[in-house]
């Protein structure tokens, strides 16, 4: 168990392509943190680069307060997990979980006593005889996950890997990794580009775009205060709305609609608005509301996503109960609205809290500042 | 094979093609079978046949004369000679052309930038045919030009191709194996390349030693191409050094090294001692077959399909 500080590391392939861009991160000791952005991100790519597998072009790493750019693969005291688990089809369960530790001559008994702790953990114990290819897909991403455990390595590193198991599995499987590194307490990086796995596993999460961080925060910090318009396109379900309007004098325009905001607005002239679907619902009477034209209407169930525009396309998450026309009057909490900037898509912040009621929202906007180095520590919210 | 059951063998089925007339898959097989046929059955067949007469040298006529064909040739001291030359030579190509073929794959396989160049230097020396890597060879050997001669000499081996027996011999294991590793180079660096890059990367995470790594996880997950060329490799040095043989011993095989086919063709073609050498050819086909069904039983068996 260590902590990992990875310090202006970039990676730039030959020919100049910079797939990673100075990215600091440091994670403490026994913290869960998810590298979470589309794909070409550079997110396996700086995973790869702790686990050795990749040298590190610039910048340092460090388990540990052990440097370990220069250090073999083998010798960096990590265990990865891979995305198509990368088990050796030639050797049974038990020898794909001894192979590691019997390479660093660890005792047979210890290595006896290690397997089967690992199998009951993860209930694999039947299956230890067994060569990969007569385990179901479920039962493999667990051998994958067991032979990292065995080694009792200062870090786990996943590199996605969920993404070939079927959607229920996959569900399962987070759970079980979430329990598993909650029980052990070790040091995990976990890449992944599917958000709502990020969210619900992760301690911090870091959204990388292009190579560079956008955003490092707790799941809801990022959710409820995105830095950026990337950000906010990306994590959450159905995507945040993102409108063109322009503020003036502490009134909101969106296209032919105006509205009053009740406190000071984080600037003026054009900007670009984030709305949460989930944010919006049906206005009451005599509300201050946008016209809302229906295009289509989504059922999920629980919600009701109801796709139209206000000049702009627009999502919303309606209760199943609400009524349902081509027209509706959609309100809006203008509390719960996101500012960003119209030219560089960055977070606009609000000046002073505005009401200072239970508003999660304000809360958040005041701490996590745009500041240099991403690893804003903050009080958990609610 | 025998491990691709189940799953695998659900996917034939599935995939089974559905002929109008049960007689069109054979009609589709027919050309093939014909030329399994003319070329392989007919001629063990009568090779078979011949083995049990004495043939007239000038074809006038043949006479039965039961085994003798087949004791005469196991009596014969010289043929025994020539039969544990043949399994020297043998183990040492199969070896050699296996080993070296490997080992250039495996350091192919590891250089990034230009392998594709590695990779046609090394395997163009296959593009050419037995005999001509046989004159090749040959002129490696030779007397008085032949480099590897003169490498010999400056180390104080006076090497005489062709008169001294194993001197002969060296040059023709040499010029074989040289002439059979590109092939093997082929299908090992496919094979290398066949190993899914994460399964070495989760190797290397696991294990410092890369010696260790490769005899650990690279080679067994190669055994499979490796048995197969061990076949291959097998037949080659028993069979088609022909070539290289003939050009190599040509009209003074007195003192040197023969293998067992050259044999049969020497006391055939040569001698026309047409039972005799229908005799050998039997035999030899008898050893092939015990050697293959011994491969697959006992080598086969430690063989991982993935």
């Amino acid at each position: 168990m260590a902590a990992i500080d990875i310090t202006e590391v970039s990676k730039i392939y030959y020919g100049g392509v910079e797939a990673v861009k100075s990215v600091s991160i440091d994670i403490a000791d026994g913290e869960f943190i998810v590298l979470v952005g589309p794909s070409g991100c550079g997110k396996s790519t700086l995973l790869r680069m702790v686990a050795g597998l990749e040298t590190i072009s610039k910048g340092s790493v460090t388990i540990g307060a052990r440097l370990i750019n220069d250090v073999d693969p083998a010798e960096r005291d990590i265990a990865m997990v891979f995305q198509n688990y990368a088990l050796y089809p030639h050797m049974t369960v038990y020898d794909n979980f001894a192979y590691g530790l019997r390479n660093r001559k660890t005792p047979k008994a210890e290595i006896d006593a290690r397997v089967a702790e690992a199998a009951r953990m993860l209930e694999i114990e039947p299956y230890l005889d067994r060569k990969p290819r007569a385990l179901s897909g479920g039962q493999r991403q667990r051998v994958a996950m067991g032979r990292a455990i065995v080694r009792k390595p200062a870090a786990f590193l996943f590199d996605e890997p969920l993404s070939n198991l079927d959607a229920k599995l996959r569900v399962s499987m987070r759970g079980e990794i979430k329990r598993l590194q909650k029980r052990l307490g070790t040091t995990s990086l976990y890449v992944t580009h599917d958000q709502l796995e990020a969210m619900t596993l992760a301690d911090r999460l870091v959204v990388l775009n292009g190579g560079m961080i956008e955003q490092i925060g707790r799941p809801l910090e990022v959710y409820h205060a995105p830095a950026s318009t990337f950000v906010a396109s990306f994590i959450g379900s159905p995507a945040m709305n993102l409108v063109k309007g322009v503020l003036e004098g502490g009134r909101l325009h969106i296209g032919t609609h105006a509205i009053d905001l009740g406190y000071p607005t984080p600037a003026e002239g054009p900007v670009t608005v984030g709305l949460r679907a989930e944010d919006l619902r049906p206005a009451a009477f005599g509300e201050q509301a946008l016209a809302f034209r229906v295009d289509y209407v989504e059922e999920l169930g629980a919600q009701r996503l109801v796709h139209g525009t206000v000049d702009q396309p627009l999502t919303a998450s309606l209760p199943p109960e609400a009524p349902l026309a081509d027209q509706l009057a959609i309100a809006i909490p203008t509390n719960r609205l996101h500012f960003f900037s119209a030219e560089n898509g960055k977070r606009l912040y609000r000046p002073t809290p505005a009401d200072g009621s239970t508003n999660a929202v304000t809360g958040v906007a005041t701490v996590a500042a745009p500041a240099g180095r991403h690893a804003v520590n903050l009080e958990p919210i609610a | 094979m025998r491990g691709a059951s189940g799953l695998e063998g659900q996917q034939t089925t599935a995939k089974r093609v559905q002929f109008s007339s049960p007689f069109l898959p054979y009609l589709f097989l027919a050309p093939q079978l014909a030329i399994i046929f003319v070329f392989f059955y007919w001629p063990s067949v009568q090779a078979i046949q011949s083995s049990f007469y004495l043939e007239d040298p000038f074809g006038f006529g043949a006479t039965f004369v039961g085994m003798s064909n087949y004791t005469d040739v196991l009596k014969s001291t010289e043929y025994l000679g020539i039969a544990r030359f043949t399994a020297i030579f043998t183990a040492l190509v199969t070896f050699f052309a296996l080993s070296i073929g490997l080992l250039l794959a495996v350091k192919a396989d590891g250089v990034i930038r230009g392998n594709a160049t590695y990779k046609t230097l090394l395997i163009w020396v296959y593009a050419i045919a037995p005999p001509v890597a046989g004159l090749i060879g040959m002129m490696f050997f030779n007397q008085h030009i032949g480099p590897v001669v003169e490498l010999a000499r400056w180390f104080g081996w006076d090497m005489k191709v062709g008169l001294d027996y194993s001197d002969t011999a060296f040059a023709m294991i040499v010029v074989s194996v040289w002439k059979q590793i590109p092939y093997n180079f082929i299908f090992f660096l496919s094979g290398l390349q066949g190993i899914p890059v994460s399964v070495r990367e989760a190797a290397a995470l696991d294990c410092r030693s890369e010696f260790r790594r490769f005899w650990t996880v690279i080679l067994p997950l190669l055994a499979p191409t490796a048995f197969f060329l061990l076949i291959i490799n097998v037949t080659y040095a028993l069979f088609d050094t022909f070539g290289v043989i003939d050009v190599m011993v040509k009209d003074k095989a007195a003192n040197n090294p023969i293998t067992l086919v050259y044999k049969v063709y020497m006391d055939g073609f040569r001698g026309s001692d047409l039972g005799g050498s229908s005799a050998q050819s039997v035999i030899l086909m008898l050893v092939v077959l015990v050697l293959t069904v011994f491969q697959f039983r006992f080598i086969e068996r430690r063989v991982h399909y993935s």
